[in-house]
């Protein structure tokens, strides 16, 4: 294998380029990124990045040294737009097809769009130009308006009320991130966000937008209610970027699937956001939308194309994600979501000091805690060993 | 090898204290991770890069090599 080439540029990408390096990889190793900026790391822009904490520079997943000395092929602003796996070739936006003898698709995903939300003022938060477009209208006097109560519109709303703006955060679900964590934790964060001024409507969803000369001025609720609003933040969850494989024969129903070795076809490896892997660990397939399971993803992909077929190793992983909302930070390990039941094991959640731990079908499959992160790691491991559950 | 470990990043995952159980350790206070060794041996090269590649704070950095 002499050329190996990496669709997406993010997390997922450059720990790739890394670990084909550090494999001892010495071919040419080409990196495809859709957007303009290096390398960058996404959990910040709804975080320090959109507090104005820290400037871009500062998300740069690796500095000018570690780039040249990965002897990366980087192309920025390099769009692919299909994918002919028998020619093994990359098709891109704009100049010559790119080939390669092994594959990593790491193109992320995408914000899910608001229908007629192609307004000025009706921000998504994706991208590094994304949130410090969002960022420029962050103004203490602004209201804005919060659609979808999940990792990103409450991260939004936390740093928003943090600077000083009214707030009112809009979901369907009952409380904030119930998909996510379950009633008992999704009842925290509503407290939260309610102790610290967010004007919340769960249980109802945005119907339309207002707007006058091009410019949002508000927000309609299923209910019928007007929210007026100068800054409208979408967060309603994101779609793999999976379009430009259209046509190359490597899509289920518009999903890529990976196997345990996160291959999907010969020579063709995929990690991060845009792809599910089985996961043995679970049991069961997942597509996981966190950084750090880009990161260690695109690690096992890039080792498993390196690898003889029979030195290949299944992605055995289990996911850790962490939301920063005020000066809570919860963190979690697992794979779990609303439908699981959730036993406190440490502290108390009404003091936003625990950690608890989620079960299905009598084994734990999750934990998450918030202040006491010592005994959250230690609680990861009742995962690996299916301790049972409550126990 | 040198490890440098860069508090203000640090986001008290524990990522670090699984990938090289060795070289590192969790404040028991704040969850923050503790260098146990700034200067690894040779054996522990491997641990060490994958808890910087890990972190998801970006807080550990390796210098030099192999």
């Amino acid at each position: 294998m002499d050329k190996i080439v990496i669709v997406g540029a993010s997390a997922a990408g450059i720990s790739a380029a890394d670990a084909l390096r550090q494999r001892g990889f010495t071919g040419r190793i080409t990196l495809l990124g859709s957007e303009s900026h290096l390398p960058y790391d996404r959990p910040p822009l709804s975080k320090q990045l959109l507090s104005g904490q820290w400037e871009p520079e500062r998300l740069r997943l690796r500095s000018a040294e570690q780039l040249t000395e990965l002897d990366l092929n980087l192309r920025l602003g390099a769009t692919a737009t299909g994918l002919d796996p028998h020619r093994r070739e990359i098709v891109l936006a704009e100049g010559e097809p790119v080939d390669y003898d092994g594959l990593i698709i790491a193109t992320g995903a995408a914000p899910r769009r608001l229908p007629g939300g192609d307004l000025a003022g009706v921000h998504y938060l994706r991208t590094l130009d994304d949130a410090l477009a969002l960022r420029s209208r962050m103004r203490p006097e602004s209201r804005m308006v919060v659609i979808g109560a999940g990792f990103i519109g409450a991260e939004a709303a936390a740093v928003a009320r943090d600077i000083g703006l009214s707030v009112t955060m809009v979901d369907p679900a009952a409380a904030p991130m119930l998909r996510a964590f379950g009633k008992s934790v999704a009842e925290l964060l509503a407290a939260l966000h309610v102790d610290r001024g967010v004007d919340l409507r769960c249980g109802t969803g945005a119907s339309s937008l207002i707007s006058e000369r091009g410019a949002v001025t508000g927000v309609v609720l299923d209910t019928g209610e007007r929210i007026p609003a100068d800054v409208v933040v979408v967060g309603i969850g994101a779609i793999p970027n999976t379009g430009w494989l259209a046509g190359s024969g490597l899509l289920s129903d518009g999903r890529l699937d990976c196997d345990e070795y996160c291959a999907v076809a010969s020579g063709v490896y995929a990690a991060g956001d845009v792809a599910s892997w089985f996961n043995p660990l679970f049991g069961t397939r997942m597509r996981v939308e966190h950084r750090t399971s880009a990161a260690e993803h695109a690690r096992a992909a890039a080792t498993n194309l390196l690898a003889a077929p029979a030195d290949r190793r299944p992605f055995a992983s289990v996911p850790y994600f962490w939301t920063d909302q005020y000066d809570l930070k919860v963190q979690a390990w697992g794979h779990f979501d609303e439908s699981c039941d959730l036993a406190v094991r440490h502290g108390d959640l009404s003091e936003r000091k625990f950690v608890a731990v989620y079960g299905r079908d009598g084994r734990v499959v999750g934990a998450i805690g918030a202040g006491m992160p010592k005994q959250l790691r230690e609680a990861r491991s009742l995962i690996v060993e299916k301790a049972e559950f409550p126990g | 090898m040198k490890i440098t470990w860069n508090e203000e990043r640090c986001c008290g995952s524990g990522q670090c204290v699984l990938a090289a159980p060795d070289l590192f350790d969790q404040r028991e206070e704040d969850g923050l991770a503790v260098l146990l060794h700034p200067y690894p041996e040779a054996e522990q090269h491997a641990s060490a890069r994958e808890a910087a590649l890990v972190c998801p704070g970006r807080a550990i950095s390796i210098e030099g090599s192999p």
